[in-house]
């Protein structure tokens, strides 16, 4: 089944084309890694398949719902999570995980079934009560991506959710989304860390607008004889003729 | 005399130690870098360094000035980009440039050579303003600043933080050109592949060092057998080898697992056997070197 189907997708901004032309199918409980240089269109592109951008042409379907048409329904259907955190800092954990439940319109009577679930996922049982601020970063960013799966969305966004996180949490994190990922959650990451890239089924890379390259990590590092994911991705945006984010 | 020196330097806010007795020197040219997670205590560091915070004890000099009692000395002898954007967004790119140079009396003709490279690519956007530019320009920008007046010695707080792959090694490429005209550089970043950029590190974590050493010493001091495993299913892998009795470490690496081994009296056979009965396919073991990363993983556990 397709989570995401992208046809010649494209984006201008007066005489820039942010995004140009670019297709591409992800289906149910893959892990995609959206890889591009700063500036390539990676934003332009998820704000389009979040609903929040018109498209100037080309067509989305995200979660069975039009990404122009129905994009209010796209909305309720996904998670994102930005690389700036954006969770309450002055309520606590559960009251965090309670609010977003609510605004994702998780029914009342599963609301606190769905906390005692999440802190246990977490290993957070202990934090209940505190209050998100005197949270370690890499603590803080686990809890985030709890909250933007809350509502079991088909799919979840996330930009750049390990950046600055310390090697051990900067691990477990990725051991959610594999979780989130067999239960059946597609995932959509972004990251500059190519090490990261090689956790994905697939990657995408965008050079200049344009989706240049599209496979498993495997047969990218094949066809660019390259031995990592680094390497793979220097030979392709170093092509880049433009600089802008 | 060293570039920098520090010692048994203290510092806390409120409950949280930011920094706790740290101590180590700078050699005149030598590109330091300081490798840690966000919070570990590096934009503390580079505050008090650059004469911006007060230590709570401890002492430091930059370039053989004490940076409480030279303070002004050191302020216009360093160069210091932090790690948030904090040029004048509604000056353009030339404008700011000047600005700094002005500053620090000098101009932009009598140190350009400094900053050719990097420049160069901001010349065709030079009547922009600042607020107007690309992540990567503004960092570029920040750099020519920060260089402008010829420090002695440049701090660079997370020049690399959230800017690609190709970005990052086109900056340290321009770090070594700057150190090869003499300059000393105090750089942070989270990124532990960055290590190896640098003459010497130190691991930072909590507000402590975990270790001072060059990148090659460090990874040569890792006193474990480390092997990388991969199979047709990765996830279950790791799951596998953590419940294994024998292996004392398994941390995801990319495209393989990293583990060490407890005991000395074990053979890879049998655990090639054992992941057999669990239903791995491909399965490839072998011996790896390292990496500051691991090294970082082992220190902090």
């Amino acid at each position: 089944m397709k989570v995401i189907s992208v046809n010649n997708l494209t984006k201008t901004f007066g005489t820039f084309t942010a995004v140009d032309n670019i297709s591409f199918e992800v289906t149910k409980g893959e892990i995609f890694g959206f890889l591009g240089a700063n500036g390539a269109g990676k934003t332009t592109a998820i704000r389009m398949l979040c609903g929040l951008s018109k498209p100037t042409s080309g067509t989305g379907m995200v979660a069975g719902f039009n990404i122009e048409t129905e994009s209010e329904k796209v909305k309720a259907s996904i998670g994102y999570m930005s690389q700036k955190f954006s969770l309450y800092e002055d309520l606590k954990v559960w009251e965090n995980i309670r609010l977003y439940a609510g605004i994702y319109g998780v029914p009342e009577k599963n609301i606190s079934a769905k906390i005692d679930q999440h802190l246990q996922t977490l290993g957070f049982e202990k934090e209940r009560e505190t209050l998100v601020k005197a949270l370690p970063l890499g603590w803080k960013q686990k809890l985030s991506f709890s909250i933007a799966i809350v509502h079991d969305p088909k799919i979840v966004f996330l930009d750049e959710p390990t950046g600055g996180v310390d090697p051990v949490t900067r691990r477990q994190f990725w051991e959610l989304i594999y979780q989130a990922a067999n239960r059946g959650i597609t995932i959509f990451v972004t990251t500059h860390y190519m090490d990261e890239a090689e956790y994905c089924d697939r990657v995408s890379i965008m050079v200049d607008g344009k989706i240049e390259a599209l496979d498993s990590p495997k047969n990218l590092k094949n066809k660019y004889s390259s031995k990592n994911m680094d390497e793979v991705f220097q030979r392709l945006a170093r092509k880049a003729s433009r600089d802008a984010d | 005399m060293k570039a920098i020196s520090v010692n048994n330097i203290y510092r806390n806010y409120g409950d949280v130690e930011a920094l706790i007795d740290i101590s180590f020197e700078v050699e005149q040219g030598e590109i330091f870098g300081i490798i840690g997670p966000d919070g570990a205590g590096k934009t503390t560091l580079f505050r008090i360094l650059t004469t911006l915070l007060l230590a709570d004890k401890g002492s430091a000099t930059v370039d053989g000035c004490d940076v409480i009692k030279d303070f002004k000395l050191i302020r216009n002898r360093v160069g210091y980009m932090p790690g948030r954007f904090s040029l004048y967004l509604d000056l353009t790119v030339e404008e700011n440039l000047n600005f700094f140079a002005t500053v620090f009396n000098t101009t932009i003709e009598e140190n350009y050579y400094l900053i050719e490279d990097i420049y160069k690519q901001l010349e065709p956007f030079k009547d922009r303003r600042a607020s107007a530019l690309s992540g990567g320009m503004k960092q570029k920008l920040a750099l020519c600043c920060s260089l402008i007046h010829k420090p002695t010695v440049l701090f660079l707080d997370e020049p690399t933080t959230g800017v690609d792959p190709v970005s990052r090694k086109e900056l340290w490429e321009m770090l070594k050109k700057l150190k090869q005209q003499g300059i000393s550089i105090l750089v942070s970043t989270p990124y532990m592949d960055e290590a190896e950029m640098c003459d010497r590190i130190a691991l930072i974590q909590n507000g402590n060092f975990l270790k001072i050493d060059t990148p090659k010493n460090i990874v040569n001091q890792f006193d474990n057998i480390l092997w990388a495993l991969s199979s047709n299913r990765m996830y279950d892998l790791l799951n596998d080898l953590r419940n294994h009795p024998k292996i004392k470490s398994c941390y995801a690496f990319g495209d393989s697992h990293h583990i060490t081994i407890s005991t000395d009296n074990f053979l890879l056979n049998d655990l090639n056997i054992f992941l057999n009965e669990k239903g791995h396919k491909d399965i490839e073991i072998s011996p790896i070197k390292a990496s500051i990363e691991d090294c970082f993983m082992q220190l902090t556990n």
